[in-house]
């Protein structure tokens, strides 16, 4: 058998091109008679535009066209929409605010786009952007939900009265509200989900080229999902219709989220390319990509948990606002509904759940999915709740959630989710002795002889992938099926090519979908080739977002090659004489099992493409497509558990140790997926310590730059203990959960909890600077001194 | 317009640039060498580190005119000759050292920069110094824990 297939660590087969400078990304692409696309932006949060004046611009060296969103909608360019339609609690459907790629009458956050350069040089077009003057008349704004839903707030969007988009709830309500009344002990928390920004590392990016001479466009776009940027720049923006659009997402420089939605850029750089004639390139700096790229989390909620005189969990109920920003983005609404509200009966068997959420306009970018989306937020909430009520009530914060694990499968939650396996306790065993929480209260006391105070934290988190049933997600508002598609083409010589609707952007896709055909046909990964990111090339895809690809994309992948297989056996059933049941393909041969009859893999490739010698009836050719549909949500889980140690001195914390034990199903390469985690703890490490995207009441962007915007560096993050253990999924055949999310969504709880442990004080929020530490701990001592 | 001279990648190039081109754009835009990454504007995530006579440099943060006469290395010319590939390059492929590959080449010009120092000045590279040194370059996807890694090995492997 290869040493290839599922479950080995093979190095991986993209990595070539990324270690010698040779990857293609967006802004690496050049196209003839390329020009540059300059964005003039509102410095206001809220405006009225009244007029625009371009002639200064239009009159500079090098400019080819100064365009505004007056022309866009004239050319019947469609508004930007929101793809997941919510209902709120009265039936009503959500205040969807009218989108222009560029605003026409009225700007609603700093950096919307009003104005577009087009010039022969990135400088000429970036000089004559500052050219253009834009008369003003500034508004009020608000800029965080508190603002938004005060009476007498600025109106954001005419259609969205008091600024509310919707207002939606989940679970029982009457039945919650009963048990928590007859509850013996409840917690109550108001809790904070500071607002982030993604920071992929590449920039956005965009090359529109419109070939006049067949009325067709092609688009090189940094897209998670280039199928979908097609669908929509099709259907709903009207840039020009399917066939006769191409959308090329080649290597992405990471997504996060933040390159899922087709952003008001890409459709203005279709657009102008079709003015011009020629090809347009824009790519965001990083400081337009703190303004403009979509932000993520951005909410506050108060909960409520109750517990019986056992401390078993009787009832939960959550009240969150949340901010989406100046507009809709394409699946913002989706994100503190059902991506959300849906996890928080966490691992735990809790019999009522009751969420309602609020949803504002602000004057601030949109917030939508960033890695994690809705999860990371339950998550936090959870386990935040959980670790409180222990301390409250005395006890073990491991045990409370081991004598609340829900412990049989499949498991219905009063949250619409049906869990369908996991082993929460085997997580928190395998994490806690890998983190060897015995030997805790002796490292606590070391630290403290050193003027150190050690905190302990758990999270156990779950969340749901592989989203999802098209059918129920259909129900639910989703505007897309999420099934995905795959196409296997053995060619003539016996290599192999796999075209799949998932986007790889530094997941390693090219390596672990070349490993699961290895398994299947015993062949090396050398021979097989994955193509994806292209709509000529790659018929349809939902994309990869949610830590779908394995789920899903592996699993339509699978599909097919069971059809590729079952047309193999045939062939050489028919050529060598035996019974197709008698066929096993092995070592590169596909031979009849028990006898020394067999044909070169290379062979059958050949006998397909000859066709001299098929069983009567069969078509020539050795290629099968497939369409996967998920049967349920999968629901990767885990525990994480950190600790840490705070200089009472400074506030300063440091991680001390991170451990990890997840349940992922089944793990094709163990080194991507421990790469995956790493990465995700990395990035929960940042929101619960270092990240925070502020706003100042009036709507500017404080946190505008790697100045201001604090990511984890090399030296604020520790070496991460990382280990499975694992069930298999039973709702795809290859029982595989998803890894993609789950360091975001499980580390940020386990981080606050082992630093409030640490310092004493629970009234810690996101991010944990070493001066909210500080302050936490003078309360300690205010506290202290009062006694 | 400025005329700028220098050798990249051992092989001499010239051309006339407007007076206020990056380092980074003319290795980019008018070399086409186009492995240097710009990944903010602020010298603060180092996509773009190259090597300038041999010490590693934000080539977002120079002009090109600054580089007149230098040598200048970039990711395409670290390896010994174009079938090969630099121990560190290897030591990322490896040690799985990356994922998206956006902020590879700054990294590795990075890594092979501190390596060479450290050895010069006969100082260990240990993990606290690796950590220590890459403050000026960010990667959002690996959580730096194999990149770190890559480093200690790739620095053994350059001895």
């Amino acid at each position: 058998m290869t040493d290839q297939g599922i479950g080995a660590r093979v190095l991986r087969k993209e990595d070539k091109r990324f270690i010698t400078g040779k990857g293609k990304y967006t802004d690496d692409i050049v196209q003839p008679n390329q020009a540059y696309a300059a964005f003039v932006r509102s410095p206001h949060a809220h405006a009225n535009v009244k007029s625009i004046d371009t002639s200064a611009a239009e009159a500079m060296d090098g400019v080819e066209a100064v365009l505004n969103g007056h022309q866009l909608t004239g050319d019947g360019i469609g508004n930007i929409i929101c793809g997941w339609g919510i209902t709120s609690k009265d039936g009503s459907p959500m205040n969807m605010g009218a989108w222009s790629a560029l605003a026409t009458d009225k700007v609603r956050y700093v950096g919307d786009a009003v104005a577009v350069v087009i010039a022969d040089s990135k400088a000429q077009a970036q000089a004559a952007a500052e050219a253009v003057m834009v008369d003003y008349e500034i508004l009020p704004a608000t800029s965080n939900v508190l603002a938004s839903m005060k009476e007498g707030a600025p109106q954001i969007h005419e259609n969205a009265p008091g600024n509310l988009i919707f207002d939606w709830e989940i679970g029982n309500k009457d039945e919650t509200d009963a048990a928590l009344a007859s509850a013996h002990h409840t917690t109550t928390m108001e809790i904070t989900n500071n607002r982030l920004s993604p920071n992929p590392m590449e920039p956005r990016s965009a090359v529109a080229t419109f070939d006049e001479s067949e009325d067709h466009y092609t688009l090189y776009t940094t897209s998670q999902n280039p199928h979908v940027a097609r669908l929509v720049l099709s259907a709903f923006y009207n840039v020009a219709p399917e066939h006769k659009l191409r959308v090329i997402a080649p290597d992405v420089g990471g997504g996060f989220g933040a390159k899922i939605y087709i952003y008001p850029e890409e459709i203005v750089c279709l657009w102008a390319s079709m003015k011009t004639n020629r090809s347009v390139k824009w790519t965001s700096t990083r400081s337009e990509a703190f303004l403009t790229d979509a932000h993520g989390r951005d909410h506050v909620s108060t909960a409520t948990m109750g517990f019986d005189a056992d401390n078993n969990i009787v009832g939960f109920k959550i009240n969150t606002k949340a901010n989406l920003g100046a507009y809709m983005s394409l699946f913002s609404s989706s994100v503190p509904t059902y991506l959300y509200a849906t996890l928080l009966s966490g691992q735990y068997n809790i019999a009522n759940v009751y969420c309602d959420v609020q949803t504002y306009y602000t004057n601030t970018v949109p917030v939508d999915a960033y890695r994690g989306a809705g999860r990371p937020e339950a998550a936090y909430l959870i386990e935040r709740m959980m670790e409180t009520a222990a301390r409250e009530l005395g006890v073990d914060p491991g045990e409370l959630r081991r004598q609340n694990f829900v412990r049989e499968f499949p498991h219905q939650t009063p949250v619409i989710m049906a869990y369908d396996s996991g082993d929460f306790a085997g997580n928190l065993d395998q994490a806690k002795a890998a983190a060897d929480v015995a030997g805790f209260s002796a490292r606590k006391e070391e630290a403290a002889r050193r003027g150190k105070l050690r905190g302990l934290g758990y999270s156990n988190y779950i969340e749901a992938c592989g989203i999802a049933p098209s059918a129920a997600v259909g129900s639910l508002g989703a505007g897309v099926g999420l099934w995905e598609s795959a196409e296997v083409r053995v060619n003539p010589v016996g290599t192999i090519e796999i075209l799949t609707g998932s986007h790889s952007h530094g997941q390693g896709h090219e390596t672990t979908f070349a490993q699961l055909v290895s398994e299947r046909f015993d062949l090396p990964t050398d021979n097989i080739q994955i193509v994806h990111g292209d709509t000529d090339k790659v018929q349809f895809g939902m994309g990869t977002y949610g830590s779908r690809s394995g789920a899903v994309g592996m699993s339509a992948i699978s599909k097919a090659l069971d059809k590729v297989e079952a047309k193999v056996k045939k062939i050489a059933a028919h050529v060598l004489e035996a019974s197709e049941d008698d066929i096993v393909i092995e070592g590169g041969e596909v031979k009849v099992k028990g006898t020394d009859k067999a044909m070169g893999w290379h062979e059958v490739g050949l006998s397909a493409y000859t066709a001299h010698n098929l069983p009567e009836g069969m078509e020539p050719g050795l290629k099968e497509g497939a369409f996967y549909d998920p049967t349920n949500f999968t629901f990767p889980a885990g525990c994480y558990i950190c600790e840490v140690e705070v200089d009472p001195q400074t506030g300063v914390t440091e991680i001390v140790q991170f451990t990890a034990s997840d349940d992922f199903g089944t793990i094709i390469n163990p080194m991507i997926v421990e790469g995956q985690v790493h990465g995700g703890i990395a990035q929960g490490i940042g929101q619960a310590m270092l990240e925070h995207a502020v706003y100042d009441d009036d709507g500017q962007l404080l946190s505008g730059s790697y100045m201001d915007y604090c990511m984890p560096r090399a030296d604020d993050v520790p070496n991460y203990t990382v280990s499975h253990h694992s069930t298999t999924c039973p709702g795809n055949p290859l029982g595989m959960k998803g890894c993609g999310e789950a360091g975001a969504i499980g580390s940020p709880p386990a981080v606050i909890n082992a630093i409030t442990d640490a310092i004493g004080n629970n009234n810690l929020s996101m991010p944990a600077t070493p001066s909210r530490v500080w302050a936490a701990l003078q309360q300690v001592s205010a506290a202290q001194a009062a006694e | 317009m400025t005329k700028v001279t220098m050798t990249v990648n051992g092989k001499a190039r010239s051309a006339e640039v407007p007076d206020n081109t990056l380092l980074v754009d003319y290795i980019r835009e008018n070399l086409r060498l186009t492995g240097t990454h710009v990944g903010c504007d602020t010298s603060q995530c180092g996509a773009c580190v190259v090597h300038v006579n041999g010490q590693a440099v934000k080539a977002c943060t120079m002009l090109a005119a600054s580089a007149e006469g230098a040598e200048v290395t970039t990711i395409e010319g670290v390896a010994a000759s174009k079938d090969d590939l630099h121990p560190m390059q290897v030591a990322f492929k490896e040690n799985h050292g990356l994922q998206c590959g956006f902020c590879t080449p700054g990294m590795i010009m990075t890594a092979t920069d501190m390596v060479s120092r450290y050895k010069e000045a006969g100082k260990t590279l240990d993990e606290h110094a690796i950590r220590e040194e890459l403050e000026g370059n960010i990667c959002r996807c690996t959580g730096y824990h194999n990149i770190v890694k890559a480093i200690a090995d790739g620095a053994s492997k350059m001895a």
